[in-house]
């Protein structure tokens, strides 16, 4: 086939275009890790030293990877590890234990997991037999047994590390920390979160024996080199089968969009998510990425899904809404109740009658509970469900802006009605 | 579970015959045999001296093992005591000494218990029935055996160390016989005796090397009776017929003969014991000094005695001659009861056998048994009307042991058949026998439902569960695999100073904790020495070597006691933090003690049962509990028990709890426990920064690693922030690393501040410095809220507008509201804001985590 030909060999568009897909998509979805960690060089060497001494001298460690979601915990230890396991001295010794605090909800949970993935004696097939009790003796003593110089060491990667604190007592960590600060079964703890202040959740004891090492995983990219960032992971490799459409790719790519990124780089989201949408914009029709599908992206991408449900209110609904939004002026954010809001609507009503229809009370009820489905209203704090519908207090969900900008785009919104809701009194 | 004890019926306890002894000072009178008799039930067990035993005790299921020495009455008449040498169970050797073993134990297997630490007087009413005790050779197999009642015993252990019996003296087979009274609690009844096998009874014989052991002691006389009781060993192993043959001659000789052997046996024991201990290479003193002072004083008299023919009045003076020796201290009790013993185990157990063959009639009866069944008349009488009111199902059982016994009788020696291979747990083995048992015990076992009941529930699980699987995993040894390449050594001085560092490596010496070490001790020393028991609360912060200064004590201890300095005890530790419910502690507990499992509410009914009883054989136990605010539960039931058991008198056991808060007593525990724990009290000081830096320079050992003032650096500052041994040494190693990767042959100042740096510095301030400009354009919105409001508290509406107001100012476009919202909740993940629940929307209310002036800071600086 072409594929295996060399580089300038042409291919069909179509085909073209599914290689790029599954090329970009492996890379957004985290399948394929970077050749090489940027930016967080520092902390790769010294995480891989450290687990390399684990598993070269037997030294327990325990350590912490903090960062704010997105800055690539994840990616780093991954990547550590692969460089590890190249290693056949590593390769042959460590045992991994992977743990995540969304997973093993509680240590009953995380104790049957560890013993299963470390194939302790007590697992048949698949099934940790015992007793909770059971099950954390039983890990305790083998770990025990273990010592320095002959047994394999273990790595334990607690991902979502915050919630393990919350798990009662804190039994888990204060036996992983334990263990590897005593002369025990070598073990390196690596704890992945994304919580600043998580030293502050162990517990006093744990924390002690916790040896302190945090690495912090904070960016500090500039915008050009996050900019380059972002081509390097839209660019197509080298090995691409048709070398003539990557070259077009890339050049689209590098050329496109320096200030398009702006407004995305302010808030350093991670980019996959948008990186996605374009390319799936991408079709045999418009072969690369343009900087309009890059707008629409992160227009889709910040879009307000409140403000986008006004779009499909009724009018009725509407003008309700616009009246709480006065009730709020006037009282400052206190709450109100179906019949402040239809007092309200009636004033507008008496004003300007010819444009709308004077509702009856059950139809404002029927459209008041629909905004409360919908949960642009929600009952205050505190409001009782005895008191009758009419008279619960209501807080609107809803920021000005957002209604004032779902009138814009509202299709035949009528003009009293847009007046109405810039003043209260037009 | 299957013996006698479980049932909760009322034994009645009752001499048989008058007493055959009395002594003097100690105003207890001797008698032969102790008849046991079920009430409601017609047959009665016979108990005598040299019989082997079941003694109940903390465990239901294995009661303890032992050999009648000696049967008396105290003062009052009232206590039935007996005098007993102790065989210790496999489950009852400390699970880390079954592995000088170096086999796995057989689950009928006993030892012959040469330690000192426990008594050998027991109540006699603590006595379950009787049970065979067999020798084996060391390197014989275990038979295979369908009788759980059956015990083998090759080695003797003596708390320490397990030795070989000598065979030569487990020859002579410990029975009944009034000349032989081979040191009794040495001896290994192991071949001799069957509850009431006819054929153990009369065989006497100790080995000629024991017999010229026995010579060499002044007691001259003896010579002749010593010959005629080797003729007779050798009769013992013979068949009954055989033996019944020569204990006939053997009566025929002049009593005595026999008096003389029985009179000397005071000092024989002794004599004995040297002959033995020097063959076995042990060299103990005490065996020589009690000896020396058990035997010489009592001779003269003996002799003369030795004389007299008539029995019974010579066994009188006998005792007046012990009388002397009596008093004693409680270390040389065990001398005194093998003294003692002889005169009272000659009776009984000549008693019992002789019923046995009244009862089986298979053997002639002797002329010696005739005359005393003239004397025994009377007695023999009330106890055949007794017998009529056994039930027909204990003389069954009574009957089918018998009849298992004389059958195997003259295989007994050469029935050794190579037991199971892969023996499983005891307790799995011993359950497994019960079953082949079953249909002998069945009828037993239903006239209890509570026994039943009990029995069954432990036996169902190993049965039920099928071969391999459940087997397997519960026989799963706890282990990681080794590793395929062994570890590297450190390389250079770094790597050397970092392994030296690591907390996990064991310091020869703890430094700086030399008066709390002195302190504990002190007090748990006193409390071994004493037999005593006692609480001892130690608190401190975490790092202070709270754990690590009671671990150094009981390795010093325990050293002292292999020395011999102080007697031996028991060590276990458990640790609050190392259990899933406060509860199994007792579980842990009782499986460190005994090694047995139970569930937690078993284990606490064995635990309150062996420190309450004045069980027997018992060692100190030292017990510590770590993280002990862990086992606090509402009730606080856990911690009561665990303070109030020290408190009994039989308990000896020694409490050192270790919890981080000093007034954990005042704060959390009731009145009642509070005043348990009682007031030894020690509180461990954070470390000061000298001795943080003695610390860091003893472990380092003179290694130069480090600049003396990067050192004092570290402790310095740990000993500000908290103290914690630990972080000193962590940031001490962390610093090596920075040191290796910088290439400096010294650990110097700068590392150190880099460590330093990288453990303390606060995240917050270069978090906020690489956030997104727009988070940190919100912050500043929130900073400005929070002024505006006067409160430390905003909703996200409001903070929102201030964010549009500074989008504005900073010439940004402005965000939109789910944009925004999406840069708080990253804030918030991160906990520099802390937030309400999300559902809230727009509405919910935003906390700063970090102070306003961190904040400021980061960005001015910015």
């Amino acid at each position: 086939m072409s594929k295996r030909k060399a580089k300038d060999a042409h291919l069909p568009i179509g085909e073209c275009i599914s290689q790029v897909h599954q090329i970009l998509r492996k890379r957004f979805c985290h399948q394929q890790l970077p050749v090489k960690p940027e930016g967080v060089e520092a902390q790769h060497k010294h995480l891989a030293e450290l687990l390399k001494r684990t598993v070269v001298h037997g030294e327990s460690n325990s350590v912490l990877i903090v960062g704010p979601r997105g800055a690539g915990k994840t990616m780093l230890l991954r990547s550590v590890l692969r460089e590890l396991s190249q290693e056949t001295e590593v390769q042959k010794n460590l045992l991994q234990v992977h743990l995540n605090g969304l997973l093993q909800t509680d240590d009953r949970i995380a104790l049957k997991e560890i013993t299963r993935q470390l194939q302790l004696e007590n697992v048949v097939g698949d099934k940790v037999f015992g007793s909770f009790a059971e099950n954390l003796t039983f890990l305790l003593d083998a770990l025990k047994k273990g010592d320095r110089s002959s047994s394999r060491p273990v790595l334990f990667v607690l991902d979502e590390f915050d919630l393990f604190a919350q798990h009662k007592n804190q039994t888990l960590l204060y036996n992983l920390f334990d263990v590897s600060q005593s002369a025990q079964a070598p073990v390196a703890v690596v704890g992945l979160t994304c919580r600043l202040d998580v030293l502050e959740l162990l517990e006093k004891r744990v924390k002690s024996r916790f040896s302190h090492r945090q690495m912090y995983l904070l960016s500090k990219l500039t915008f050009p080199q996050y900019l380059e960032r972002i081509r390097d992971q839209l660019s197509l490799p080298d090995d691409f089968p048709d070398g003539k459409f990557a070259q077009e790719w890339n050049a689209a790519v590098t050329v496109n969009f320096s200030e398009l990124f702006n407004v995305l780089l302010l808030q350093k989201k991670e980019t996959y998510s948008f990186q996605m949408m374009c390319l799936s914009r991408v079709s045999v029709a418009r072969p690369s990425i343009t900087p309009t599908d890059l707008l629409d992206a992160s227009r889709f991408c910040l879009a307000d899904a409140n403000a986008n449900m006004l779009h499909g209110l009724s009018i009725l609904e509407l003008c309700l809404i616009i009246a709480m939004k006065h009730l709020n002026d006037v009282y400052e954010g206190e709450p109100f109740n179906l019949q402040m809001v239809h007092n309200e609507f009636k004033k507008f009503l008496q004003r300007k009658s010819n444009s709308m229809y004077n509702f009856e009370q059950p139809i404002i009820m029927k459209a008041f509970e629909h905004l409360q489905q919908l949960e642009l209203i929600r009952p205050a704090d505190g409001a009782s469900a005895k008191t009758q519908r009419e008279f619960q207090l209501m807080r609107l969900m809803l920021d000005h802006s957002q209604i004032m900008e779902a009138l814009q785009k509202y299709p035949q919104c009528p003009t009293d009605v847009k007046q109405w809701a810039t003043s209260a009194f037009a | 579970m299957k013996y006698f004890t479980r049932l909760r019926v009322k034994r009645i306890y009752e001499w048989r015959g008058a007493p055959i002894g009395f002594n003097r000072k100690l105003k207890t009178s001797e008698y032969g045999s102790l008849s046991i008799r079920v009430e409601g039930l017609p047959q009665t067990t016979v108990i005598s001296a040299g019989q082997h035993i079941l003694i109940e005790g903390d465990d239901d299921d294995n009661p303890y093992v032992a050999r009648v020495l000696r049967l008396f009455a105290d003062e009052s008449g009232v206590q039935k005591k007996a005098v007993v040498q102790w065989f210790v169970r496999v489950s009852e050797v400390p699970p880390s000494k079954l592995q000088l073993l170096g086999r796995v134990p057989h689950p009928q297997e006993v030892f012959l218990y040469e330690g000192r630490s426990c008594e050998d007087e027991v109540n006699a009413e603590s006595v379950l029935r009787p049970v065979q005790v067999r020798h084996l050779d060391v390197a014989a197999p275990f038979p295979v055996s369908e009788d759980g009642d059956t015990f083998y015993v090759k080695l003797s252990w003596d708390s320490r160390t397990f030795r070989p019996v000598d065979p030569s003296l487990l020859d002579a087979p410990r029975p009944s016989h009034p000349s032989i009274p081979l040191s009794p609690p040495r001896s290994p009844p192991a071949a001799a005796p069957g509850p009431r096998g006819p054929a153990r009874r009369g065989l006497p014989a100790p080995d000629p090397a024991v017999m010229r052991g026995a010579m060499a002691t002044p007691a001259s006389s003896r010579k002749p009776g010593a010959e005629a009781e080797s003729l007779h060993s050798l009769t013992k192993l013979s068949a009954s017929k055989c033996l019944s043959a020569k204990r006939r001659s053997a009566t025929q000789r002049t009593p005595g003969v026999r008096k003389k052997l029985q009179l000397s046996s005071p000092d024989e024991p002794a004599a004995l014991r040297d002959d033995v201990l020097q063959q076995q290479l042990e060299a103990e003193l005490e065996a020589g000094a009690r000896s020396a002072t058990g035997a010489s004083p009592s001779l003269p008299p003996r002799i003369t005695h030795s004389l007299t023919p008539l029995r019974r009045t010579n066994r009188k003076p006998c005792r007046r001659d012990d009388v002397p020796l009596t008093p004693r201290s409680s270390r040389r009790r065990e001398s005194q009861s093998e003294m003692d013993s002889p005169p009272a185990g000659d009776d009984p157990s000549r008693t019992s056998s002789r019923r046995k063959e009244v009862q089986t009639g298979t053997e002639p009866v002797l002329e010696v048994l005739d005359e005393e069944e003239e004397e025994n008349g009377a007695l023999r009488v009330s106890r055949r009307k007794s017998a009529l009111k056994v039930s027909s199902r204990i003389r069954k059982q009574l009957n089918l042991l018998d009849g298992r016994l004389s059958s195997d009788e003259d295989e007994e020696e050469e029935e050794f058949v190579p037991s199971r291979k892969e023996l499983q747990s005891s307790d799995e083995e011993e359950e497994e026998k019960e079953d082949e048992e079953l249909a002998a015990k069945k009828s037993r076992r239903s006239s209890s439902s509570h026994t039943k009941q009990k029995t069954r529930s432990p036996r169902k699980t190993p049965r039920k569960a099928g071969p391999i699987t459940p087997r397997s995993h519960r026989h799963a040894t706890p282990s990681i695999p080794n590793r395929a390449q062994p570890a590297r050594r450190p390389g250079n001085i770094l790597e050397e100073a970092r392994a030296r560092l690591h907390v996990s490596a064991v310091p020869e010496s703890l430094p700086c904790r030399e008066q709390e070490f002195q302190d504990i001790y002190s007090f748990v020393e006193s409390k071994v020495l004493d037999g005593t028991g006692g609480c001892m609360y130690v608190s401190g912060v975490p790092g202070t070597g709270k754990t690590a200064t009671v671990q150094e004590v009981m390795r010093c201890l325990q050293h002292a006691a292999e020395q011999d300095e102080i007697p031996p005890f028991v060590f276990i530790q458990i640790n609050g933090m190392k259990m899933t419910d406060p509860h199994q502690a007792y579980a842990q507990i009782l499986q460190k003690l005994t090694g047995q499992k139970a569930t937690a509410d078993h284990a606490a009914a064995l635990l309150e049962k062996r420190f309450s009883n004045p069980a027997p054989r018992k060692e100190t136990t030292v017990l510590l509990v770590d993280e002990l605010d862990l086992l606090w539960t509402r009730k606080q039931n856990v911690m009561y028990n665990l303070f109030d058991w020290p408190t009994r008198r039989h308990a000896r056991l020694v409490v050192l709890a270790i919890a981080n808060t000093m007034d954990l007593p005042e704060r959390i525990l009731i009145n009642r426990v509070a005043s348990r724990l009682g007031l030894t009290r020690m509180s461990f000081q954070p470390y000061s920064f000298k001795q943080l830096q003695q610390i860091v320079t003893s472990r380092l050992n003179k290694l130069k690693a480090f600049e003396d003032d990067a050192l004092q650096l570290v402790s310095r500052k740990v000993a500000a922030l908290s103290g914690d041994a630990r972080r000193c040494l962590d940031i001490c190693r962390r610093a090596t690393e920075i040191c290796e990767r910088s290439a400096a042959g010294l650990v110097g100042m700068s590392h150190v501040m880099q460590a330093l740096d990288e453990m303390f510095s606060s995240p917050y301030v270069a978090a906020i410095r690489s956030a997104s400009t727009q988070e940190q354009l919100f912050l500043r919105a929130v900073i400005a809220e929070f002024r505006r409001l006067g409160l430390e508290e905003a909703t996200f509406q409001q903070v929102l507008v201030q964010h549009q107001a500074l989008c504005r100012v900073e010439g940004l476009q402005p965000v939109g509201v789910s944009e925004g919202l999406a840069v708080c909740r990253r804030l918030g993940a991160c906990r520099l804001l802390l937030l309400e629940p999300s559902r809230l929307g727009v509405l919910q209310r935003l906390w700063l985590n970090v102070s306003q002036d961190d904040v400021l800071f980061a960005l001015k600086a910015d």
